[in-house]
């Protein structure tokens, strides 16, 4: 029975506890067992995306301490796992379980397809459903092959909702294009990030999508705010919500 | 020259440790047909493709083209090709190359992947023939097409090159909302003719 | 700070953006134009079956070739002169600028027919020649366009993108004599091929850039579509061909490499119409070879930078980028714009252009398309630490990231600001929390406000089971 820290992103622990339960839900059923370190907080990506490396060094430490010890650590976000695997490095090369801890962290679906290698989510999950491909998840942890790149196509998160009964993934004009989150990019650069996440949701709407998912809380938190501001007849769930609902999980 | 001295000073302190190149010997792409896929390449660059069994086959498939037939100002260098009318070595400059309707040259080889002519121009007495002409005929061997440009590049490296090009098609631009525009400040039309 | 930064004349991207948003249906139509340029992308690089392996053989050119930058350059200029070509060294713009209008008084030349250079565009070369007494014609179809409109070019390959053929039609008829209202794409490049071929025919010389230049051969390449710059190296007697000194390869075999990998990525075109190799003056001409610094071995030095110096000026990452789509190549206040551009310029400037590596939302698809492999948006996300490092992001958002640092540290007061945000937020009225200090809420509805963080939910579902 593989051990799992559960590292839940700031943004779901303090806004989205629901998509962190659906987390929690789904590894349990998955024959894990999911320890929950009480202490973390933040990966420290929003002070590296601004360049303040010095602020996000003891976010990195606090991490190390709190993690380093599990056999797995699964966390439902493609940006917080590539910061540990991807940037982490730069503060903690080097330090006694550093290595172990990159090399196990996971992004939740990559986890359920790579490590569990389930064969397929049993459930239904009649809706059509827009996934949208975060950036850092199919660009940095390349959970997808991506629209740019030319390689043998894949996608794992597909591959986990296409398994479910009754669901349709409908197509999008712009497959991979970003939501224009980016986190601060979407305060500092407010236009920009609104113009591209209302035409991701008229993306979605055309190709007629009713549920939009992605495996990243921040990118569809977003995408929600324009969804609700602008009352558009979109719902958006984070993949965990929609495989633990189809398990009935939830 | 200080500047030359100073540069080429900064640019040895600044290197970075030395990488060696890379093997390019698993790069290219090989067509089961390279002659069909030459034509469809200069199809799909706006170019058109002709073959003929010789020269007087050529002769014959050029007489129909409108831009051969109205063409009043001919240059022609393919010894026994078209009605030429225009000596370039006569010409004191290639300014009065203006208003030439047709140049027929001779091309050394031909790119399949890409619809590309390569014309050694270090032999023309004036250079800018391919380029002012309204109409352009390119007349290739057909022994003469390559696969990709590592083949096309690989030939060319035997002989030795002066001033040389390859012609893909006709001039063109998009420059205007990206609408394809044929036919920009080059030569309106490119035919090439595949002898052989 | 760098002695280097200056302050003055700040480029706001974010305000520019914003302006350049506003005119919402222009903007869907700029992103648009541009997608579709990446689109044929796409289908260009998905018929090369070699693609991948491809852009792996170009980094690995670039990163050797600058590895033994000096030796290729000594090697090109033996080359170059022994087949007759005069090669100049500028060590920054200015020599550059100089050495051109050398070239050009000495003999007497006073018009002057240009193909595209974003070299000579960096150096701003026109306008000092003008002052001097040249006349300089840019011939490329949008650099004429945009040289007319007395405005810079607003993307590195396409530098008319941002204007309607309307206002082309409008410009053409004011300056060439078109009909009035006439917008067609075809007849307004017809006017002009008229137009310019008479420049040609009266030019003194015709200066280009060089898109490769071939240590082995000591030859420069340049690429081109529509004509202008054989036109402009076959009829006047001289030819100046500019480059900086990152555009040299190391042999003749490896022009394969990026001449399937350019106008692929630039525009989805197999290969451009004219890919034209320069080997030394032709008979009773001139050939001129200007090797320019201007602060590239300086990047060289860099560890971090130095791989975008391996930029071939394709494009590709403009086309690719949604925040260029919807910015505009105005936006970011410098002749190469764009992802590279927000890695170059500051390297230039850091305090000018300190907003361009925030114009981004990190989303990598530059990286996964530039030909050359550059790290675009790690690159881009260093320029970001180097730019705090200096002193130079602005202090409300250093001490934004200095709180929320605090806040994270500490376990206790991390859970408290959460509990707070959700007690307080629902009971606040709406007006004071969507007002003029919530940059999310100009647009977006805040979160719903759960009733429990993660960790009470947890513990619930722990008591539970």
């Amino acid at each position: 029975m593989p051990t799992v820290g559960l590292f839940i992103p700031c943004y779901v622990e303090q806004l989205y506890p629901q998509v962190g339960l659906a987390t929690l839900r789904l590894l349990e059923r998955h024959g894990c067992r999911v320890e929950y370190p009480e202490q973390q907080t933040c990966c420290g990506q929003p002070m590296t995306n601004s360049g303040c490396n010095d602020e996000a060094k003891p976010l990195a430490d606090k991490f190390l301490r709190l993690f380093a010890g599990y056999e797995y650590v699964v966390a439902p976000s493609g940006s917080c796992v590539s910061q540990v695997r991807n940037h982490y490095q730069q503060f903690l090369d080097g330090r006694p379980g550093f290595e172990h801890l990159r090399r196990s962290t996971y992004e939740l679906c990559e986890f359920l397809v790579d490590v569990l290698k389930l064969p397929r989510i049993e459930g239904s999950f009649p809706r059509k459903v827009g996934l949208h491909q975060s950036c850092h998840a199919l660009r940095e942890l390349r959970l997808g092959s991506g629209s740019e790149r030319k390689v043998a196509p894949f996608n794992k998160v597909q591959l986990l909702l296409s398994e479910l009964q009754g669901i349709q993934l409908v197509e999008l004009a712009r497959q991979d294009e970003c939501c224009g989150f980016g986190g601060t990019f979407a305060v500092n650069e407010e236009a920009v990030s609104c113009m591209m996440g209302k035409d991701r949701i008229a993306d979605h709407e055309r190709a007629g999508a009713e549920v939009v998912t992605g495996v990243d809380m921040s990118c569809l938190m977003h995408l929600d705010g324009l969804i609700r501001r602008e009352r558009r007849p979109l719902r958006v769930m984070h993949v965990a919500e929609v495989l633990a609902e189809a398990e009935g999980l939830s | 020259m200080p500047g030359r001295e100073e540069l080429l000073a900064v640019l040895r302190r600044n290197a970075p440790r030395e990488t060696p190149p890379p093997d390019l010997s698993r790069l290219g792409v090989k067509y089961a047909d390279p002659l069909e896929q030459y034509a469809l390449s200069l199809k799909g660059v706006g170019g058109a493709c002709l073959r003929a069994a010789d020269l007087p086959a050529a002769e014959r498939a050029l007489a129909e083209l409108p831009a051969c037939r109205e063409a009043r100002r001919v240059v022609t260098l393919v010894p026994g090709l078209g009605q030429g009318n225009v000596d370039l070595a006569s010409l004191s400059r290639p300014h009065l190359l203006e208003g030439l309707d047709l140049a027929i040259l001779p091309g050394d080889l031909a790119v399949a992947e890409n619809g590309a002519v390569w014309v050694d121009a270090s032999r023309l007495h004036h250079r800018a023939v391919f380029v002012i002409t309204q109409h352009l005929v390119l007349v290739v061997n057909a022994v003469d097409v390559v696969h990709d440009m590592h083949e096309a590049y690989a030939r060319l490296q035997e002989q030795p090159i002066g001033y040389g090009l390859f012609i893909s098609g006709p001039s063109k631009t998009a420059d205007i909302e990206q609408a394809l525009v044929i036919g920009a400040q080059g030569a309106r039309s490119c035919t090439v003719v595949l002898v052989g | 700070m760098n002695p280097t930064d200056r302050a003055e004349h700040a480029v706001d991207h974010a305000a520019a953006a914003a302006r350049f948003v506003a005119d919402d249906a222009r903007a869907h139509w700029h992103d648009q134009a541009l997608w579709w340029v990446r689109k044929k992308r796409d289908v260009a690089s998905s018929a090369v079956p070699d693609w991948e392996l491809l852009r792996d053989a170009a980094a690995g050119i670039k990163a050797h070739t600058l590895s033994r930058l000096a030796a290729y350059l000594e090697q090109f200029e033996q080359q170059a002169t022994s087949r007759g070509a005069q090669v100049h060294f500028a060590r920054d713009a200015a020599e550059h600028n100089a050495i051109v209008h050398r070239i050009l008084s000495e003999r007497g030349i006073t018009k002057l027919v240009k193909s595209k250079s974003m070299l000579t565009e960096e150096c701003h070369l026109n306008p000092y020649l003008e002052a001097r007494g040249v006349t300089v014609t840019d011939t490329d179809l949008g650099e004429r366009i945009v040289q007319l409109r007395h405005e810079p070019p607003s993307h590195i390959v396409l530098p008319a993108i941002h204007l309607k053929k309307e206002e082309i039609g409008e410009l053409f008829h004011a300056e060439l004599g078109t009909e009035k209202g006439a917008s067609d794409p075809k007849y307004l490049t017809e006017a002009a091929r008229g137009h310019l071929r008479q420049r040609f025919l009266e030019a003194g010389a015709g200066l280009t850039g060089v898109n490769f230049a071939v240590a082995e051969t000591g030859g420069v390449v340049v690429c081109t579509n529509e004509g202008n710059a054989d036109m402009g190296t076959t009829l006047p007697p001289v030819h100046i061909a500019c480059m900086g000194v990152e555009k040299l390869i190391p042999r003749w075999q490896d022009l394969a490499v990026f001449t399937r990998l350019l106008a692929r990525s630039a525009t989805g075109q197999p290969v451009t119409t004219y890919t034209t190799h320069f080997h030394g003056p032709r008979p009773g001409g001139e050939l001129h070879i200007v090797v320019v610094d201007n602060g590239r071995s300086r990047q060289l030095a860099d560890p971090t930078f130095r791989r975008s110096l391996s930029c071939i000026r394709c494009g590709a990452c403009m086309n690719t980028c949604p925040v260029f789509r919807r910015s505009g190549g105005y936006s970011y206040g410098w002749i190469v714009p764009g992802p590279i551009g927000s890695i170059l310029a500051p390297g230039r400037d850091a305090a000018a252009h300190r907003s361009l590596p925030f114009a981004s939302s990190l989303c990598g698809s530059c990286t996964d398309v530039c030909p050359v492999r550059i790290d675009l948006h790690h690159e881009i996300l260093a320029w970001r630490q180097e730019i705090v490092r200096r002193g130079l992001l602005p202090w409300p958002k250093r001490a934004a990231m200095k709180v929320l640092a605090v806040v994270l540290r500490f376990t206790w007061l991390y859970r408290l600001a959460g509990w707070l945000v959700r007690r307080v937020v629902p009971l606040l009225p709406r007006g004071l929390v969507y007002g003029r200090f919530n940059g999310w809420g100009k647009q977006r509805e805040l979160p719903p406000m759960p009733r429990e963080s993660f960790r009470d939910a947890y513990r619930r579902h722990r008591a539970r089971t």
